[in-house]
């Protein structure tokens, strides 16, 4: 009996050090999940910090209103239109390619293919997704730009359309996967009712699935967009890097993200208006990519909410 | 069984069904449907009333693997409609189906009624101006609804979403409809009006109802047929179930011993 | 209105045709949509063919021993591939643990509240932002303020921002699929949380985890644009100096501040020359590089197969 009295302080003491690691563990846990809200407040801090000497010998208006980009010229010129031109312009050409083939693809995956089809077709998906872009910009440059100049001679070695037909490529799997999600969650009880009218697949898929699952789907389209936006190494390598405000795909024009590249290969010294311009840049392109992803996000949570 | 002058609408012969997991479901069942009658299926929970029911418009090929024996033929024309030469939508076009839950398309009051008709290649507008509107009535929801007709259809509440389903399973004129549990969802006095509802709609057509509720049976049906563990027990007119029924089974089951 | 619909044999014959015309374009579209997914596997075949054929004259032993090289025959990927096994380790060492942790913070620790809303947000955020971003972030931060210059090391912590989403994410994903009853158990049995997580839960989501891990080194060793945000030079006929010494202490870590390059930048580079001669190695180097990545990528389709098919709860 007297000895049980000098057992409980040791096991109390192992209790005390248990939840002192326990709470160190903790910490440490979640110490690395706020990693992730540090790299965002790193990414703004950054960007406007080092943007903030530019915007002072550059206006705003200037800035968002002048048609010229020169930042290597005598008279430099820093309106960032031209690269907006450029980027929005492949983007749409990445669309007119990515929407339908990527809608079609999530259609049938979603409504028409054998369990066994999607298994195979899914990891090859997949694994386009896993292309890095440098090698799909070999690709628009060496591969499909000549291609195309067969068909239509003037095209010069740099232009929008080969790169902005490769993204489209590259994009394919990503509107696929989430309309295909999307279009997934459409609750059985529906297609069911549309089948017991007489309907057959691809009248039920058009006419109930679709409609149910736009919000989905339009996510889907967002986030593509977002993606062919900060799309970097495909353009760098296949559009050129001069600016060019134009909006016509054949002719060859830097996007936003080509630019950051060009000045980046360059010897710019560091704290020059060269050097913070790819930071004004670098800014406009975030907040145009987090405007779209956080609309994408919010068109898609509406969407789960539903169903 | 007395058998007045009824005329047979449709039977399923020595009618089998197995799920694509082997699970054999239903096993030589023996169902006459008269026309402009009423016939409710009951039994436990899982004794396949549904499962048999779905097998009216084939609901079960949408689903890999599901394997149907035996025959269901549909009258006047004698045709099996679980013969692989008959398409499913074929089936679907003359037998159409309400569901348990109220399951309305995403699109407006209209055009979830005349969506059978625009499957069927319709476009005519003032036909199907006057098909909604004849089958709106036909479910007694047309006062609520005539002047919202381009709303969403999500915006009723569950026992208007649910005699929406009846008018778009009306609109196409169907010789058979199939009711699957379809007030287990809705709230007494909807089910009230679902009930006087079908009543009236035997008067054109020949209706099959799968039913959890005995009571609902004995009121709406004129004959029912007693399942359990994938067998039909018991058929014959609802009256003469639910007061003399010949099987032990079934009056454990009617008297609430069992079940 | 006739109340009769008993459907004669000229009904059935005009329903037939009716379905017959609407088959047809069911099979239309069937047909329309596995031709588009045959030719988006073509493509990937003719990606990867074309960059086999175009480098195949550089397919040998002496490609990979090369510096790079001002001539275009001799010209190798020695430093690209040292410089790309460098980085990806310190990728590796910063990003598996940390989004490991933030992983199992987020399922198993994090109280649902603002906080955890906060991070969730940042993580969702943090996968869509371009690549090219984290090279900006990178480029002031690890570059300028923490004055690391364009190091091994600057590259390896900015391609572990990209991996970090991609870690996280999985981690998450593996933890969730394990049920609930699995920790009650060895609660039951005494263990502390941490002893929970470690022993059953991270065992149980190791398989998930190491998908995430293998997808999101295929993606850094094939990202490109925020190494050269940071300035990476694209002329390196050196290698660092070596991790390991034939001197106590044996191990140095001086590889780390050195400049590099990494078989992406190498490739660009040699796109961008205006010699056919360089296209050659460019090809050659998207041939490793997309045997890498497509390897590492089919590896990870596989473990999640095999998970997926082998776990049953």
């Amino acid at each position: 009996m007297v000895k049980k009295k000098s057992n409980i302080s040791p096991a109390l003491a192992k209790n005390i050090r248990r939840n002192f690691l326990e709470r160190i563990i903790e910490l440490v846990l979640m110490f690395s999940g706020l990693i992730a809200v540090l790299i965002t407040f790193g990414i703004v801090y950054i960007l406007v910090s080092e943007s903030i000497p530019f915007f002072e010998a550059v206006t705003f208006k200037e800035f968002l209103t002048s048609t010229v980009w020169t930042p290597n010229f005598e008279i430099k010129n820093y309106g960032i239109l031209p690269l907006v031109a450029g980027t929005l312009t492949i983007t749409g050409v990445a669309l007119l390619v990515a929407v339908p083939l990527g809608t079609i693809t999530a259609v049938y995956l979603s409504e028409f293919a054998s369990h066994r089809v999607k298994e195979t077709v899914k990891p090859i998906l997949e694994l386009l997704v896993g292309v890095p872009t440098v090698v799909f910009g070999y690709f628009a440059l060496l591969l499909v730009t000549p291609l195309l100049q067969k068909i239509y001679p003037d095209l010069s070695t740099f232009n929008m359309l080969g790169p902005g037909i490769v993204m489209g490529i590259m994009i394919v799997p990503y509107i696929a996967s989430v309309a295909e999600d999307a279009m997934r969650a459409v609750p059985m009880a529906m297609r069911e009712g549309s089948y017991a009218m007489g309907a057959t697949r691809f009248q039920t898929a058009v006419s109930v699935v679709m409609p149910a699952a736009t919000s989905g789907i339009v996510a889907a389209y967002i986030l593509a967009i977002s993606r062919g936006i900060g799309e970097t190494m495909i353009v760098a390598i296949a559009a050129g890097q001069q600016p060019n405000f134009t909006f016509n795909p054949v002719d060859s024009a830097a996007t936003i993200t080509a630019y950051i590249v060009s000045v980046a290969l360059g010897d710019l010294e560091h704290g020059g208006i060269g050097y913070q311009s790819i930071f004004a840049a670098g800014i406009t392109l975030f907040v145009m990519t987090l405007s779209l992803n956080i609309l994408g996000q919010w068109t898609r949570n509406k969407f789960t909410e539903r169903y | 069984m007395a058998q007045k002058k009824e005329i047979l609408k449709a039977e399923s012969k020595n009618f089998n069904f197995h799920y694509a997991d082997g699970t054999h479901a239903l096993k030589d069942i023996n169902i006459p449907l008269y026309e402009k009658k009423i016939t409710a299926l009951i039994g436990p929970s899982g004794c396949g009333k549904s499962t048999f029911l779905r097998s009216f418009n084939r609901m079960h090929d949408l689903y890999s693997g599901n394997k149907y024996g035996g025959e269901i033929i549909l009258h006047p024309d004698n045709t099996n409609i679980l013969d692989n030469k008959v398409d499913p939508i074929e089936v679907r076009m003359r037998i159409s189906m309400v569901f348990q839950k109220p399951n309305p398309f995403p699109k407006s009051i209209y055009e979830n009624v005349a969506y059978g008709l625009r499957v069927r290649g319709e476009n005519n507008k003032r036909l199907l101006d006057d098909k909604v509107e004849e089958a709106l009535k036909g479910a007694s929801l047309w006062n609520e609804v005539k002047d919202r007709l381009p709303d969403l259809a999500y915006n009723l509440s569950g026992g208007q979403q649910q005699r929406l389903c009846i008018a778009r399973a009306l609109a196409t004129d169907p010789e058979i409809m199939l009711f699957d549990e379809p007030t287990s969802a809705l709230d007494p006095i909807a089910t009230v009006n679902i009930e006087e509802l079908m009543s009236e709609l035997k008067k054109k057509l020949t209706i099959l109802i799968v039913t959890h509720n005995m009571q609902q049976a004995a009121r709406i049906s004129d004959y029912t047929a007693y399942m359990y563990l994938g067998e039909m027990i018991e058929f014959d007119e609802t009256d003469t179930i639910f007061t003399k029924p010949s099987k032990k089974e079934t009056e454990d089951y009617i008297t609430g011993k069992f079940g | 209105m006739a109340i009769s619909n008993k459907k004669t044999d000229k009904d059935l014959n005009v329903i037939r045709a009716l379905i017959k015309k609407h088959k047809k374009n069911d099979q239309i579209f069937a047909g329309i949509g596995f031709f588009i997914i045959i030719s988006l596997a073509i493509t990937l075949l003719v990606l990867f063919l074309d960059l086999v054929i175009d480098g195949y004259p550089k397919m040998n032993l002496d490609f990979f021993s090369n510096f790079p090289s001002r001539k275009p025959e001799g010209a190798g990927i020695l430093s690209a591939w040292v410089g790309s096994a460098l980085v990806l380790v310190v990728t590796f060492f910063v990003a598996v643990p940390m989004g490991v942790a933030a992983g199992i913070y987020l399922e198993e620790y994090a109280k649902k509240g603002w906080f955890a809303d906060l991070i969730e947000i940042n993580v969702a955020n943090l996968a869509g932002v371009p690549s090219i971003i984290y090279g900006l972030l990178a480029l002031g931060l690890f570059v300028y303020e923490f004055g690391l210059g364009t190091s091994v090391l600057t590259a390896g912590l900015t391609l572990s921002l990209l991996m970090l989403p991609i870690v996280i994410v999985s981690t998450r994903e593996a933890i969730r699929a394990i049920p609930v009853h699995i920790r009650e158990a060895a609660f039951a049995v005494g263990a502390t949380k941490w002893q929970v997580t470690l022993h059953h839960v991270l065992q149980y989501a190791m398989g998930g985890v190491l998908t995430g891990i293998i997808i999101g080194m295929a993606r850094a060793i094939g990202e490109t644009a925020p190494v050269i945000t940071i300035g990476a030079l694209t002329f390196i006929a050196f290698l660092p100096p070596s991790p390991v010494n034939d001197v106590a202490p044996f191990i140095n870590f001086s590889w780390l501040e050195a400049g590099f390059t990494v078989l992406p930048i190498q490739m660009f580079n040699w796109i961008s020359r205006p010699e056919h001669a360089f296209h050659i190695n460019a090809a050659a180097t998207g041939a490793v590089i997309i045997v890498l990545t497509l390897f590492m990528n089919g590896l990870a389709i596989k473990l999640r197969y095999n998970i997926r098919k082998k776990i049953k709860w």
